[in-house]
């Protein structure tokens, strides 16, 4: 903002498009990314004042995240253990006599005019991600991970022409984690990133939500041509703040480099500044007028000493992983790839998950449920997995009494509706309304005996040899009876008076 | 009763005895400072409203039995770099004189807690980058001993408000010797304790590695009482050591650096470490560590006491300490007490600190890059001056910054920058760094031998002010060259800062008694008792000792 757009026009002829799409082949690029995480700790990294997005402005603040004189830093503990749940989650090593370092840079929102963060001795180095792409299994480096505080927030009055700060973010606390150059395209990107903030939230130390900045992500490209093992130079993006954002800039970034190459320019190293309506990026700040942030050890706080027990209790306390619950799924469960997979994206869905199929005894019934009905609702309702309020043992009764003959499925999924609305009891709630089948053999009688009288016709057609006259016959019973009729009943009730 | 002449302890007893009121005893200090600082400038700021406030709740506390200690009641003058709720805290800078903290530093806690009265906030070197207390946004302060003089610095206003009697206590601040040395050029005791020994949070940061509050006081056994309240672990500041770790001491650095030739591995590599407290604590039996000090103050300070716990001590003194560039006086002065201490039975003998060159270099390249960072937050947004007519955030960093700051903190600031930019950092801040831990290794091997070391404090008496000295000859005319004088003065002080070491300073020539003063007396001289980290009450009870003899020998 203050650093001196300059606003660079996109070259964009159609020839030049069509020489350089026609060349794109013959170029590879190369990602690295830098991702920071919002940590979901009650309190900040080095004060006790409250996380939680949304006080009134300056509300979550204190002396020290609000860099008064004189006011001192204090490691949250919870931090740490999340750094190192994470980095043992990326098979990283964790070192275990990390501290931190001052970054010195002059910015309102950064009330110290330094950011407390790591570069010498980062608490996480040399870890890796799995991911899953059209070739196969690609194992993308980490090259290190490291906590840091999160700064304030610029509010411009234009028509004032004065800008404020709010110091509720100053001091939340962020893990940076800095990949290798191991990606080649958008797709491994996004399938990193998934992974990513699946891990998060497994952990449950972070939602990971773009949108909402508790996940930022500048990407790093370079392209070099097809074969070359020289790094070409790379430029850093900022300001994605969706995998739709961060795939259009990928994209758009390699063109742009591939183009400046095709037309004999040189890519400059330069951070940019995503526009995802304009779809284009401009140039913030080239790396010769970047910043000296004179970095040194923080001498505020002392080098960590982290204990082999501590690791190792975070170590044993890890959560089942999706990857891990998927193939359980396939083996024990014996459920489809497909569903197991589903069934895993997110650790609250497959908890719900298998709570209602240990009560219901079925996981492929259960499955089916999610997959249709409680994948359905959230996206009907906009809804995350962590709003949904319903008793497992609610949608285990509705699967038991359908699997029972007791109600029809379109019943059951209309009662299991207001369950997942308003966590209504399910079986009373089908019993006042009246939903479970009759098979009580005077009503079916009756409404049989109604059916014959005042369809002559069509029996007579049945008598005649019509089969698909009975079926006829039968839907018009249970239309009657509203869909509650047993159907085996009134099958059997109808058939026998025909035949008498 | 003469509330003046009294010690600090004895005057509170004589307030929790009821046989004076806590107002007749800050009525009594007032009336002093109001004849006196108008010629010495002392204070930045006495709020008394707020004064009298505190005088009413105090004595209410008293009647009411709500305080136990020994100095209940006391009145105590603050350096102005320590945060005060309510009342105005400057650091000496312009930068800051219409700051108003919002919180109390921990120490502020304490001496409440405590029942002091706290009289008001004592000038000093802005942001206490300085030895003389000429540095002030508020003027210089003038030593009360000779008036033509300084009374050193940076935390020279709280020296010389006990050295005139306004104060019977005061709390400065040392970063490099900015409690000691004014101690000694006032002719006040004056104690540096362990790092890590007192909380520095709501101190405002100079270079945070080494800050520390100290108190001052008329003798060794104030000063002691003082620093027994103000010092204990607080969580707030995490370079703060809890008790139980303090009888264990702490080894900084790398086990390698520890080789024969200590100088050729200035140019090694070797691992950094900074002067914390995270490494490994190994266990070495130290005596002495609590309080300690009782024993010596209540044996009725006997000669015969101070000849016991001095008795079988083995003292060191660094003899490039006396070599060049120490005042002959000064010299004689400090030796005389090692004499002392020899009679008394204790061991006394020289021995060599190779790397006492490498101590003031190391010192300033540390303290300014820290310092450089620490004053990044002045910057004219949140707090403190924002200066007017400006078109750009940029240009409002700049014009605030060069309003706000004096010059020897601005050139502090460039120098402190400097050493941290890219390509500068490995060859200055991390090389000084390394440099540290060495000093360090050489001095814990010191303290292998020496239960404690004795040095000057300051290489001459206090000096005359800038302002009145007419004979500036054409080399001290040059830019730079006060400075860099100025910076060297601090050689016996840095030591014990870079390696958190405790230091006191006590007055071994000239005493201050101000019914004794006159212009042609000499100048007070400080001598310095130096011990190993968290040996402050073994260092403590020596001075103190050191003190009876003395004062029998008068």
């Amino acid at each position: 903002m203050f650093d001196g757009n300059v606003n660079e026009k996109v070259i964009k002829t159609d020839i030049e498009t069509e020489s350089v799409d026609s060349c794109l082949d013959t170029y590879e690029t190369v990602i690295g990314l830098e991702v920071h995480i919002e940590l979901a700790t009650k309190t900040k990294i080095f004060c006790s004042c409250d996380t939680s997005f949304g006080g009134a402005v300056n509300s979550h603040t204190c002396p020290v995240c609000t860099g008064m004189p004189g006011a001192l830093p204090v490691l949250n503990k919870k931090v740490v253990e999340y750094a190192i749940a994470l980095g043992c989650a990326t098979n990283c090593e964790i070192n275990k006599h990390c501290r931190f370092d001052r970054k010195n840079y002059f910015y309102p929102d950064n009330p110290q005019n330094y950011q407390i963060s790591q570069l010498y001795a980062p608490i996480c180095v040399n870890g890796n991600l799995v991911i899953e792409t059209e070739d196969g299994e690609k194992t993308i480096g980490i090259h290190e991970m490291h906590m840091e505080e999160d700064a304030g927030k610029l509010i411009h009055d234009e028509q004032e022409n004065m800008s404020y700060v709010d110091y509720n973010r100053s001091g939340v606390p962020l893990i940076e984690v800095v990949s290798e150059p191991d990606m080649r395209n958008a797709k491994e990107v996004i399938a990193y990133l998934e992974k990513l903030k699946m891990i998060c939230q497994y952990l449950e130390i972070s939602d990971c939500k773009l949108q909402e900045g508790s996940m930022r992500v500048d990407v790093n490209l370079s392209v070099r041509k097809c074969g070359s093992k020289r790094y070409g130079t790379r430029t850093e993006m900022k300001n994605l703040n969706s995998f739709r954002a961060i795939t259009n800039a990928i994209e758009n970034e390699a063109k742009r480099q591939i183009r400046l190459l095709e037309n004999g320019e040189e890519v400059i190293l330069e951070t940019r500044r995503w526009d995802d309506i304009k779809m284009e990026s401009y140039s913030m700040r080239s790396k010769e007028e970047a910043k000296d942030y004179r970095y040194f050890p923080e001498p505020d706080l002392v080098e960590l000493a982290l204990e082999d027990s501590l690791i190792d209790n975070i170590k044993e306390a890890q959560p089942e992983f999706a990857d891990e619950k998927r193939e359980r799924y396939i083996k024990d469960f014996e459920l489809p790839e497909y569903d197991a997979k589903l069934l895993t994206e997110s650790k609250i869905i497959a908890e719900y998950f298998e709570e209602v199929a240990a009560l219901c005894g079925n996981p492929k019934k259960a499955s089916n449920w999610f997959i249709g009905e409680v994948f359905r609702l959230l996206k009907d309702e906009q809804m995350e997995p962590e709003d949904i309020k319903f008793t497992p043992k609610y949608l285990a009764d509705i699967i038991n009494v359908v699997s029972e003959g007791k109600i029809n499925l379109g019943n059951a999924k209309a009662v299991f509706e207001e369950v997942f609305r308003s966590n209504v009891e399910p079986l009373e709630y089908m019993k006042k309304h009246g939903l479970m089948m009759v098979s009580d053999t005077g009503a079916i009688e009756a409404a049989v005996n109604e059916v014959l009288a005042e369809c002559a016709n069509v029996v007579e057609d049945y008598y005649g040899g019509k089969d698909r006259a009975f079926g006829y016959l039968v839907g018009q019973v249970m239309k009657k009876m509203r869909g509650k009729g047993d159907p085996g009943k009134v099958n059997e009730i109808l058939r026998e008076k025909l035949e008498r | 009763m003469d509330i003046l002449n009294m010690s600090a302890l004895e005057l509170s007893k004589n307030i929790q005895s009821g046989a004076i009121s806590v107002k007749e005893a800050v009525d009594a200090y007032i009336s002093v400072i109001e004849e006196k600082d108008k010629d010495i400038n002392t204070f930045i700021n006495i709020d008394k409203e707020a004064l009298y406030k505190r005088v009413d709740e105090v004595q209410a506390g008293i009647d009411s039995g709500k305080y136990a200690g020994k100095l209940v009641g006391v009145p105590i003058a603050i350096k102005d770099n320590i945060c005060t709720k309510g009342i105005r805290t400057t650091c000496g800078s312009k930068m800051l004189e219409n700051f108003v903290p919002t919180y109390n530093a921990f120490v502020v806690e304490k001496l409440e807690e405590a029942g002091l009265v706290i009289i008001g906030k004592t000038n000093m070197d802005e942001f206490a980058f300085g030895c003389t207390t000429e540095h002030s946004a508020f003027g210089a302060t003038k030593n009360p001993v000779n008036t033509e003089c300084v009374p050193g610095g940076s935390s020279g206003g709280s020296a010389a408000a006990v050295a005139a009697g306004m104060v019977p206590l005061a709390l400065g601040s040392d970063t490099g010797g900015s409690v000691r040395q004014p101690a000694s050029h006032c002719g006040v005791v004056g104690f540096k304790p362990s790092y890590g020994s007192v909380s520095r949070y709501g101190l405002v940061a100079f270079a945070s590695s080494m800050d520390q509050i100290g108190p001052i006081g008329r003798n060794v056994e104030d000063v002691t009482a003082l620093f027994d309240i103000i010092q204990g672990y607080d969580c707030k500041d995490s370079t703060c050591v809890k008790l139980e770790h303090r009888k264990k001491i702490n080894v900084v650095g790398n086990e390698k650096c520890c080789d024969e030739n200590i100088l050729d591995e200035l140019k090694e590599d070797i691992s950094v470490d900074l002067c914390g407290n995270s490494k490994e604590d190994i266990d070495i039996d130290v005596d002495n560590t609590t309080n300690a000090s009782e024993k010596i103050f209540t044996d009725k300070k006997s000669i015969e006491a101070a000849r016991v716990n001095l008795n079988g001590k083995k003292i060191g003194i660094p003899e490039e300490y006396f070599k060049d560039g120490i005042d002959e006086e000064v010299k004689n002065k400090v030796l005389a007490v090692a004499d002392e201490l020899k009679k008394a039975g204790a061991e006394v003998e020289y021995f060599s600190l190779k790397l006492w060159e490498y101590v003031v270099p190391t010192y300033y390249i540390i303290a300014c890059g820290e310092a450089s960072s620490n004053l990044e937050r002045f910057d004219g947004v949140k707090y403190g001056i924002r200066s007017e007519n400006y078109s750009n955030l940029d240009e409002m960093y700049k014009l605030s910054r060069t309003k706000g700051f004096g010059e020897e903190v601005k050139r502090r600031i460039m120098l402190g920058t400097f050493v941290l930019s890219e390509g500068y950092y490995d060859d200055y801040y991390l090389k000084a760094l390394k440099v540290r831990n060495l000093i360090k290794k050489e001095f814990d091997a010191a303290f292998e031998k020496y239960d404690m070391i004795i040095s000057p404090v300051a290489p001459t008496t206090a000096p005359k002010l800038r302002s009145l000295e007419e004979d500036l000859s054409e080399e001290i005319k040059q830019p730079g060259f006060d400075t860099l004088k100025m910076y060297m003065s601090d050689v016996y002080t840095v030591a014990s800062n870079l390696c958190g070491y405790p230091a006191i300073s006590v007055p071994c020539g000239s005493e201050c008694n101000m019914a004794k003063v006159s212009k042609e007396m000499n100048m007070p001289v400080g001598v310095q008792f130096i011990g190993k980290a968290f040996d402050d009450y073994k260092i403590i009870n020596m001075a103190a000792a050191y003190e009876i003899l003395r004062g029998e020998g008068e």
